[in-house]
């Protein structure tokens, strides 16, 4: 049997946020007390706006919203992390989601998340649901400070089957074995570019997909 | 005295074969969620179902006489203790077949118990449905088959489906002689005594097969459920000629030197049919007036309704059964005596084999309840279940024609259904061969973690199933020389399942002749309800 691995989406997937909550609850821990005041005001008045670039364009949206990111330090950044995993994930996470991760490595499946969140912001997650690995956007850090910029290829849309394909020829995985879960139709080149595509929490669209294509559909919520 | 030809006429009414004459009337047949309306050819041979046998006159008194006069093991009451853990595994939803109008039969098995068992000073009761790797009983459903009062007392916690694929949730016993593994749910297997609730409705259920496939995994099922065993099944309702059975029998034998269960079983007559619509039980000869109207009147009314709302109306209308037995202790003789109750209701004697046989197919399966019958189901019913309806050998011929009657239209539930989708829209153009089947693509679709998530999380049938239903028809597909699809509305689920089509049944008649010869024999099951046939 050749060896198999199985993608998790995470925001919307295996978690019911998405990567605009986990900027906000930067934006409001970013710095003094003082700033936080006003940094929340801006904040919610942003959030709505990055909701709608979001379901717009998903690219164009990390790159302009990974800016924010800009001079932070990467030892707060990973602090920040574990209590925004704390604070805001670990209760979004969806009731049935370790069931469905567990399951696929019951099934011989190796766990591997795919998301467009930065990499440290998902690895307590990444600890918690116990997966084997992430694919994730990387931070570019100069002396130990973010510069805002995210290391290419930025991991959205269609570069997230791209990511997946690369990382089944590094390890040696069948792609036709493999599996994938996502809920959102953005995500449609990841889970077709797996031999066993799952709909998970699908947005309208994404369900009529899998409608199409006789999808598995699976309600985690 | 009646002139003969008086009395011959008398006789053949109460005959269940009838021979289709000149002025014969045409026949009432189940197609799908709708009916036809066909003249058979003269001479075809139509067999009817028994009329219902009278049912017990008081189904609680026989159920307390069963428990306190068991067949091999001490009464119920000398075996319930004061602080025992008790488990009672209940058959699910797929029989009997449409569900029987309230109280179910298993519910009104429960009270029984329940009291008694409160009575002794039972407080740790459990209530399992047996559900194997079918899918999970709804809440709807549930309390439907137990009543209000008990699925208040017990649901969610303490009442729920058997889960198959829980990793704790499953005990492991020694293998049987043949290495067969047997596995056991662990809240049954961690029982002090266990009572199986039963409703014998073919007498292919009950017995050792209760335990055995009920509350098991697949890793126990996969060693009669695979398409070797099915192959050297002569008839799965006939325990001495059905691999299947003997297998069980392994494995329940087995479970019971572990375990202590009670079995209570219970058979129904075949009175499947209530007001307004019993004609159907009835020979087309005695249809009055007022029959032939309904007939038309419900004919033409599902042929108008869109199919979803057909499948809602016939699925909203009860059966009426009545209990014919209770028979209640050890797995082997309690289950011997349903079995005769059984036999004496189903099965009719006819002579000699048919070149050709006709199925109707209904709407519902024991895999379709308040789902729909999809190509594998139409499958499992003509292949499976009608085709193995016998005691001996089978109505049709070796090498002979078997032709069923449904649109097979190409829809799936993908709630109940999933896995069956793919097994049809990606195994079966690959392949129909069942060997190659099990051997390439079995184990992907039972580890498959979408399908595991919508069998544990969802109602969906176990990954594994459409295999099994694939299986299921492997006998009859070995046996028969070909099979017409009489009324598919297309053309690609006929060519899938490796079957011809007509549009009528005389076109598919007609081909079946040209097959067997002109001089076929032609034998029509008039099924629903069940009939067995002994073929002499």
């Amino acid at each position: 049997m050749p060896a198999k691995a199985a993608f998790f989406d995470v925001d919307g997937t295996l978690v019911k946020t998405n990567v605009v909550h986990v900027y906000a609850y930067y934006a409001m821990n970013r710095g003094s007390v003082l700033g936080i005041a006003g940094r929340t005001l801006s904040t919610a008045v942003s959030v709505p706006l990055f909701g709608v670039m979001d379901v717009v364009n998903r690219k164009t949206f990390n790159e302009f919203f990974y800016r924010y990111y800009a001079g932070l330090s990467e030892d707060r950044l990973v602090t920040i992390a574990q209590d925004m995993f704390e604070d805001v994930l670990q209760p979004a996470l969806f009731e049935q989601s370790q069931d469905l991760i567990d399951q696929a490595r019951r099934s011989g499946c190796r766990v591997v998340l795919v998301t467009g969140a930065l990499d440290f912001t998902m690895r307590p997650l990444a600890r918690h649901l116990g997966v084997d690995d992430m694919i994730a956007n990387k931070m570019q850090f100069v002396g130990g400070k973010a510069t805002g910029k995210v290391i290419p290829p930025i991991i959205e849309g269609a570069n997230k089957a791209n990511a997946i394909r690369a990382y089944c020829v590094k390890e040696g995985l069948a792609l036709d074995q493999c599996h994938g879960y996502s809920d959102s139709a953005s995500d449609y080149a990841m889970l077709a570019v797996v031999g066993r595509p799952t709909a998970v929490n699908p947005d309208m669209r994404l369900r009529s997909i899998a409608r199409a294509y006789n999808w598995p559909i699976l309600d985690l919520k | 005295m009646r002139p003969f030809k008086t009395l011959q006429k008398l006789y053949d009414e109460e005959s269940q074969v009838v021979i289709t004459e000149k002025g014969s009337p045409p026949r009432a047949l189940f197609y799908g969620e709708g009916f036809l309306q066909e003249d058979l050819p003269v001479g075809t041979r139509v067999i009817f179902p028994r009329p219902p046998m009278a049912g017990v006159p008081n189904v609680k008194a026989a159920i307390r006489w069963a428990i306190n006069h068991p067949e091999g093991m001490e009464p119920l009451h000398a075996l319930l203790k004061p602080g025992m853990r008790l488990t009672c595994v209940i058959d699910d939803i797929s029989v009997p077949l449409p569900p029987m109008v309230t109280p179910d039969v298993r519910q009104s098995i429960l009270e029984v118990v329940l009291e008694l068992a409160a009575d002794s000073g039972v407080d740790d009761i459990h209530l399992v449905i047996a559900n194997a790797l079918h899918r999970r009983m709804t809440e709807g459903e549930m309390r439907r088959m137990v009543g209000q009062k008990i699925y208040d007392a017990f649901y969610p916690d303490r009442y729920y489906n058997h889960d198959a694929e829980d990793p704790d949730g499953i005990v492991a016993l020694e293998r049987t002689s043949h290495g067969e593994e047997v596995s056991v749910n662990r809240r049954v297997a961690e029982s002090d005594l266990i009572i199986y609730v039963n409703v014998n409705f073919v007498p292919m259920n009950g017995g050792h097969k209760s335990m055995g496939t009920g509350v098991s995994n697949y890793a126990s099922l996969r060693h009669h459920h695979n398409p070797k065993t099915i192959r050297e099944s002569d008839s799965y309702m006939e325990p001495k000629a059905s691999a299947l059975y003997k297998s069980n029998e392994r494995i329940g034998k087995n479970i019971d030197k572990h375990l202590k269960v009670f079995h209570i079983e219970t058979s129904l007559n075949n009175r499947m049919f209530g007001a307004p619509t019993d004609f159907l039980a009835k020979k087309e000869e005695d249809y009055t007036e007022g029959d032939r109207l309904k007939f038309q009147a419900m004919r033409y009314a599902l042929s108008k309704m869109p199919r979803a709302v057909a499948r809602k109306v016939l699925s909203a209308v009860p059966a009426p059964y009545d209990v014919t037995g209770v028979y209640a202790g050890a797995t082997e003789p309690a289950h011997q005596k349903t079995l005769e109750t059984s036999w004496k209701q189903y099965v009719v004697p006819v002579e000699g084999q048919s070149d050709i046989v006709i199925f109707p197919i209904p709407f519902i399966s024991p895999y379709s309840v308040n789902s729909i019958l999809n190509p594998l189901l139409v499958q499992v019913m003509g292949l499976g279940y009608f085709y193995n309806l016998n005691r001996g050998v089978p109505l049709v011929k070796k090498g002979g024609v078997l032709i069923l009657l449904h649109p097979a239209y190409d829809e799936f539930d993908p709630e109940h259904h999933p896995s069956y989708i793919e097994f049809f829209n990606r195994l079966l153009p690959e392949t129909r061969d069942s060997m190659k089947l099990e051997h390439k693509y079995e184990k992907e679709f039972a580890e498959n973690p979408s399908y595991v998530h919508l069998y544990r999380k969802g109602n969906a049938y176990h990954g594994v199933h459409p295999f099994y239903m694939w299986y299921w028809g492997e006998n009859g597909r070995q046996h028969v020389g070909k099979v017409i699809v009489a009324g598919a509305e297309n053309n690609h689920v006929p060519a899938l399942m490796g079957w011809d089509r007509t549009d009528t049944l005389t076109e598919a008649i007609e081909e079946a002749r040209g097959f067997m010869g002109r001089s076929a024999t032609i034998s029509l099951l008039r099924i629903a309800p069940t009939v067995m046939v002994d073929v002499k």
